[in-house]
């Protein structure tokens, strides 16, 4: 039997009296990385909230680490970043990290060496607020990647990012798997999925699929992802 | 609890306080400058010394509900607060952070209003300093939790400041700062009495005219102290890991 690190069954969840996440289901490996790709308003921020157990869902179950998702003892085993930046506007790079290094009990060497991961070295003593738009989700990437955490849970993590520094947080997230750390990475940029071991392909709250890019681009006859994507969709829309 | 996480998050936000050096300022030295308006507004020492004590117990109210309501607010609306939720931070040690962050900023707050009243302003004091103190930080705590939990009641910085007629003013009116607490009409007499700025502004004018500590006086913090713990508790409420 598969021990998953992210398993979720059946899950349903109703945000604002609609039902934005039908029914999903899915297991992620182990030190993998597991691209969750859809357009804007698929449910993928909704299904992420899940799995870190911040969100109240209506049906279905969320296990993480082998724990029910947000359990106490989960919560410093997985790192978080949402996609829009949750971290403090008023405090400089270095001392935001500080505060969330002292919560996770991550060392101050462990705050330069995520500072470092990012690419922000040259801004560690910056106020968070005065940053661009990319250094800033880079800030808040930064936090989740604290006290080196089980599971990473990245929704849009490279959005706004130029080409160069995505190719590098890419590649650090293949590392990260390498080394063990199960990863979750939201994206809608269809280039970023041929990076992922697994994808899962959501659309209207529900899983298209969920296969690995070679399996996906062999079953649609397509050798690009986003025409596989689209393949997929005409194939559930007839 | 845990210590380590209450401190970190007490110096986080006094952190983010001395970034904000504005704020500050006028957090320190409004107080003495209206209270020094106030002097002399009335031209009088009589009429001074039956508002001031009240005003050193309600500044500090004031100040950290509405310092607090905005801070909070924008923990939940920049999520923030949903990150520290989604981390092993206890609701306690977040609430507690906080208290010892605005409670130390209130001390120093009062430290100066206090010694420009007695200095300069010629307010008199009979009771010791240290019970002053020990009331004005209660209040201060007090406008804290108060200003966490209705922050959970506005969804704008624009929201959150209007609760702060609905809060604090009813209070201002009701403490017994403009006519006695007993000469006020009965129903306004009840709602005085569940009011817990009354009993703050009770126990500050006790200690500025009475050289002993009475028991009333004991009885006042008491009462104070409890509300404080009730607002903590409402605000912890407020506090929540799972969100729809």
């Amino acid at each position: 039997m598969m021990n998953y690190a992210v398993e979720v069954s059946g899950l349903r969840v109703e945000r604002g009296g609609r039902e934005v996440v039908r029914g999903v289901g899915f297991g992620v490996e182990p030190g993998t990385v597991t691209g969750l790709l859809g357009p804007s308003g698929c449910g993928k921020s909704t299904l992420m909230r899940s799995v870190v157990g911040v969100q109240i869902i209506r049906a279905g179950r969320v296990t993480v680490l082998g724990h029910d998702a947000g359990a106490k003892a989960v919560r410093g085993r997985v790192g978080y970043a949402t996609q829009d930046p949750a971290i403090y506007p008023d405090l400089t790079v270095a001392e935001a990290l500080r505060y969330f290094a002292a919560i996770v009990r991550a060392s101050t060497s462990d705050v330069s060496r995520v500072i470092g991961e990012v690419g922000l070295r040259d801004h560690a003593d910056s106020l968070i607020g005065t940053l661009s738009g990319g250094q800033h989700s880079r800030a808040n990437l930064a936090v989740a990647l604290l006290g080196r955490p089980e599971v990473l849970v990245l929704d849009e993590p490279t959005v706004g990012l130029d080409p160069v520094l995505r190719d590098e947080l890419w590649e650090l997230f293949t590392r990260l798997a390498a080394g063990g750390t199960t990863l979750l990475v939201s994206s809608h940029v269809m280039d970023e999925a041929a990076r992922c071991h697994r994808l899962l392909l959501m659309r209207d709250g529900a899983l298209l699929a969920s296969d690995t890019p070679e399996r996906l681009r062999e079953r649609t006859g397509e050798s690009d992802l986003e025409r596989a994507f689209l393949r997929l969709i005409q194939e559930v829309t007839p | 609890m845990n210590p380590v996480l209450t401190l970190a998050t007490a110096r986080r936000i006094l952190t983010q306080l001395r970034h904000d050096r504005r704020t500050v300022a006028m957090l320190l030295l409004m107080p003495s400058i209206l209270m020094a308006l106030l002097r002399y507004v009335f031209n009088s020492e009589a009429a001074f010394d039956r508002f001031a004590p009240a005003l050193l117990g309600i500044f500090p109210f004031v100040m950290m509900f509405l310092v607090t309501s905005i801070t909070t607010l924008r923990e939940r609306t920049t999520a923030t607060l949903e990150r520290l939720m989604a981390l092993p931070m206890g609701k306690l040690d977040l609430l507690t952070g906080y208290a010892v962050a605005f409670g130390a900023l209130a001390l120093v707050q009062v430290s100066i209003v206090t010694a420009v009243s007695l200095t300069w302003l010629g307010l008199d004091l009979a009771g010791p300093v240290w019970m002053l103190f020990l009331i004005a930080v209660l209040d201060a705590v007090l406008g804290m939790a108060l200003g966490l939990f209705v922050s959970a009641f506005a969804r704008t910085e624009f929201q959150a400041i209007q609760f702060m007629p609905v809060i604090v003013m009813p209070q201002f009116l009701l403490c017994g700062l403009f006519v006695p607490r007993d000469e006020m009409a009965v129903l306004l007499r009840w709602l005085s009495n569940v009011l817990p700025l009354s009993y703050a502004v009770d126990a500050i004018t006790a200690v500025t005219r009475t050289a002993t500590v009475q028991a009333s006086l004991l009885r006042d913090i008491g009462v104070v102290a409890g509300f404080v713990l009730l607002a903590l508790a409402l605000g912890a409420a407020t506090l929540r890991r799972r969100t729809p």
